[in-house]
C-alpha cells in the first residue's frame, strides 16, 4: 500500500514540474508586459524591489498597453483579427456541415467521387498553393482584399471529412425518412434536425477555424499589403521589426494578441476537446 | 419529390465544390506549368522548361533548408512525441485528482498561434538577459550566459518552442487513445503475472498504435511546413549562415521577396512530393504491425 502511496506522490511531483515549466513562459509574458523597457532586461519576471515579496510594485506599469492602443493602433489590427476570424470561422462552419451532410447522408450519383476529392484534397500541402494561389488573386484583382484572404479558405476539405465522419454516426437514418414523409424541405431538414445533432462537432470546428485566421500569418503576410487591413499576427510582427528590442512592449502585445482566443477557448473547452480528438478515435 | 431529391446535394455541395475548383485544382494545374516558367513578380513570365527542378537539385540553398528542415522534423519526432505520450500516461492513472486542471494548463500552449509563440520565445533565448540562458548559468556555473541561442542553435531552439507549444496537443490525442485501450484486457495481464513494463509493451502499444499513427504523421507533416516560428523569431531573416532557413521559407523567399514564383512553384511540388513519400512509407510501417 505504502509503495502505491509513494508513486502516486512521485506522479503528482512529475505533473507539478511539467506544468510549472509549461505555465513559465506564460508568467515571463504576462510579467514582461507590466515592465517597463529597462526593468525588462534587469530583471527575469517581476521587477526587484524592496515591496511585499521582493517585489518593485511600484515600477509596475500599463505604459506598454498604453502606447500599443493609443500611440501604436493595435486596436486597429486586433478589430481586423477578431472580425477575419469570426466571419471565417461562421461560414466554414456552414459550408463544410453542408458537404459533411450531402457525403454522409444524402444518396446521389458521384457520391463515391465527390468522397474521393474530399480524401484527396487533404494530402494537398498548403505551401505548394501559396505561388499559383498568389499569381490568381492577382488575376482576379482580388490582392490586398479581404475577399481575396478568406475565400479561398472557405471549404477546408479537412472541415468536409470531419462533419462527415460526425454525421455519418451522429444523425440517425430514420429520423431524416421521418422527417421526409412528414413532408419537410432538405434545408429545413438541415437546419433544424441535422445540425443540432453534431452541436460538439460545430463548437470545435468553430473554435478551430476561428484559430486557424487569427494564428494566420504567411496569408495576410502575402495577400495584404495596406497596413490598416492587417491583422494581429502581421501588425504585431511589423512592430517587432520597429522595436525588436523593446521586448516588454512585445510581450504586451502578445498577451492583447493571444487573450481573446484564450477566452474563447474556455467557454468551448469541452466541446473542442470532444470534437478534436471524436473524428481520430472513431476512425 | 424525387426530383429535387437528386438536386439537393449539389446544392448542399456547392461551396466546397465551387471554391475548391477555383481555388485548389485550377492553381493546382497553374502549378505545374509555373514550375516550368521564370517569373519576375506575378506579371512577367519567361519558359524555362525543367530547369527549375534542375537548378533546385544543385541548390545549396535549397539544401541547406531541406536539412534544416528535417532536423526540426526529427526533433519533434523524437523529443515532442514521447514527452506528449509521458505525459498522458501520467494523466491516465484512474486514482488521479485534479486531472482537468493538468490537461488544461498542458493544453494551454497550443492556443497560442505559431506567429505568437515565436514572439513569446524571442526574449527568453536572448543573450545574457534571456531567461533561458540566465537560468542555464545558475544551474551550471559553466554555462555562458553569452550563448546565443538564435545564431548558432536556431533549430534547437525552434525545437524547444515547438516541444512547449505542442506536447500538450498531442498528449490530448493520446490520452483519448489510453482511454480506449480495454480494461479487461490490461487486468487480465495483470493477473496473469505481467510487470508493468509487460503490460505497456504488449498491451497498451498496440493499443494506442492506431492514433500514435496518427499524430506521428500530422507532426511530421506540420514540421515540414515549419515557417513562422522560424521566420518571426529571427526578425523576418532566416538566420546567420542560413540556419533558421526552412523549405517553406525558402519557398517565401524565392516567390515573394525574390519574386520570382515559378521556382517557388517547382520548390512546392518538391515538399509536396516528400510530404506524400513520408505519409505513404508511415502507412506501409503501421500496416505491418496491424499484421501481428
Amino acid at each position: 500500500m505504502n509503495s502505491k502511496r509513494t508513486a502516486q506522490s512521485i506522479v503528482y511531483l512529475m505533473l507539478v514540474v511539467f506544468a510549472t515549466i509549461t505555465l513559465i513562459p506564460f508568467a515571463h509574458m504576462l510579467a514582461g508586459a507590466v515592465k517597463t523597457k529597462l526593468d525588462f532586461a534587469a530583471t527575469l519576471f517581476l521587477p526587484a524591489g524592496d515591496g511585499f515579496l521582493g517585489i518593485g510594485w511600484d515600477r509596475i506599469t500599463l505604459e506598454n498597453f498604453y502606447r500599443l492602443f493609443f500611440e501604436l493602433e493595435i486596436s486597429r489590427a486586433l478589430l481586423n483579427s477578431l472580425f477575419l476570424s469570426s466571419v471565417h470561422a461562421i461560414l466554414t462552419v456552414l459550408f463544410c456541415s453542408m458537404g459533411g451532410y450531402a457525403l454522409a447522408k444524402l444518396n446521389f450519383k458521384g457520391r463515391n467521387f465527390v468522397t474521393t476529392l474530399v480524401l484527396t484534397a487533404l494530402i494537398i500541402p498548403g505551401p505548394l498553393l501559396l505561388a499559383p494561389g498568389f499569381q490568381l488573386l492577382y488575376q482576379l484583382d482580388l490582392l490586398n482584399t479581404y475577399t481575396g484572404l478568406l475565400l479561398p479558405g472557405l471549404t477546408p476539405a479537412f472541415g468536409v471529412f470531419l462533419f462527415r465522419q460526425a454525421m455519418i454516426n451522429g444523425v440517425p437514418n430514420e429520423l431524416l425518412e421521418a422527417a421526409r414523409i412528414d413532408g419537410a424541405g432538405e434545408a429545413r431538414i438541415f437546419f433544424e434536425l441535422v445540425l443540432p445533432l453534431v452541436r460538439p462537432m460545430m463548437g470545435a470546428f468553430l473554435m478551430i477555424s476561428f484559430m486557424g485566421t487569427w494564428n494566420n500569418f504567411i496569408g495576410p503576410q502575402i495577400i495584404l499589403q495596406s497596413p490598416d487591413l492587417q491583422p494581429l499576427s502581421v501588425a504585431l510582427n511589423n512592430l517587432k521589426g520597429i522595436y525588436g528590442t523593446d521586448y516588454a512592449l512585445i510581450m504586451a502585445g502578445t498577451l492583447v494578441s493571444i487573450a481573446p482566443v484564450m477566452c474563447i477557448f474556455l467557454l468551448l473547452q469541452r466541446e473542442f476537446i470532444a470534437g478534436l480528438t471524436g473524428g481520430a478515435v472513431k476512425g | 419529390m424525387k426530383k429535387r431529391l437528386n438536386f439537393a446535394p449539389w446544392i448542399f455541395l456547392a461551396p466546397f465544390l465551387g471554391i475548391f475548383a477555383v481555388f485548389t485544382v485550377w492553381p493546382l494545374i497553374h502549378s505545374l506549368f509555373l514550375a516550368m516558367q521564370q517569373t519576375y513578380g506575378p506579371g512577367r513570365v519567361e519558359w524555362v522548361g525543367l530547369h527549375n527542378f534542375k537548378f533546385l537539385l544543385t541548390d545549396p540553398l535549397f539544401w541547406k533548408a531541406t536539412a534544416n528542415t528535417v532536423k526540426f522534423a526529427l526533433g519533434s519526432l523524437f523529443i515532442q512525441l514521447p514527452v506528449a505520450l509521458g505525459l498522458a500516461l501520467l494523466l491516465n492513472r484512474p486514482s488521479l485528482k485534479g486531472r482537468a486542471i493538468f490537461r488544461l494548463i498542458f493544453f494551454a500552449p497550443s492556443l497560442v498561434g505559431l506567429p505568437f509563440v515565436a514572439m513569446l520565445f524571442a526574449p527568453i533565448f536572448e543573450q545574457r538577459t534571456g531567461l533561458l540562458n540566465v537560468t542555464l548559468h545558475k544551474f551550471i556555473s559553466a554555462w555562458d550566459p553569452n550563448f546565443a541561442w538564435t545564431q548558432n542553435y536556431i533549430m534547437t531552439a525552434l525545437i524547444i518552442a515547438a516541444l512547449w507549444m505542442y506536447a500538450g496537443f498531442n498528449m490530448v490525442y493520446f490520452l483519448a487513445a489510453l482511454q480506449n485501450v480495454s480494461k479487461d484486457l490490461i487486468e487480465a495481464a495483470e493477473i496473469d503475472g505481467a510487470s508493468p513494463w509487460q503490460r505497456f509493451y504488449h498491451v497498451t502499444i498496440p493499443g494506442i498504435l492506431p492514433i500514435a499513427g496518427f499524430v506521428t504523421l500530422l507532426s511530421v507533416i506540420s514540421s515540414f511546413q515549419l515557417f513562422e516560428l522560424s521566420y518571426i523569431m529571427l526578425n523576418d531573416t532566416s538566420g546567420p549562415d542560413n540556419g533558421g532557413l526552412t523549405i517553406v521559407m525558402y519557398l517565401y523567399q524565392t516567390g515573394f521577396q525574390t519574386g520570382d514564383l515559378g521556382y517557388a512553384s517547382s520548390i512546392g511540388w518538391v515538399l509536396a512530393i516528400m510530404l506524400i513519400t513520408i505519409a505513404m512509407i508511415q502507412r506501409r510501417i503501421l500496416k505491418r504491425h496491424e499484421e501481428y
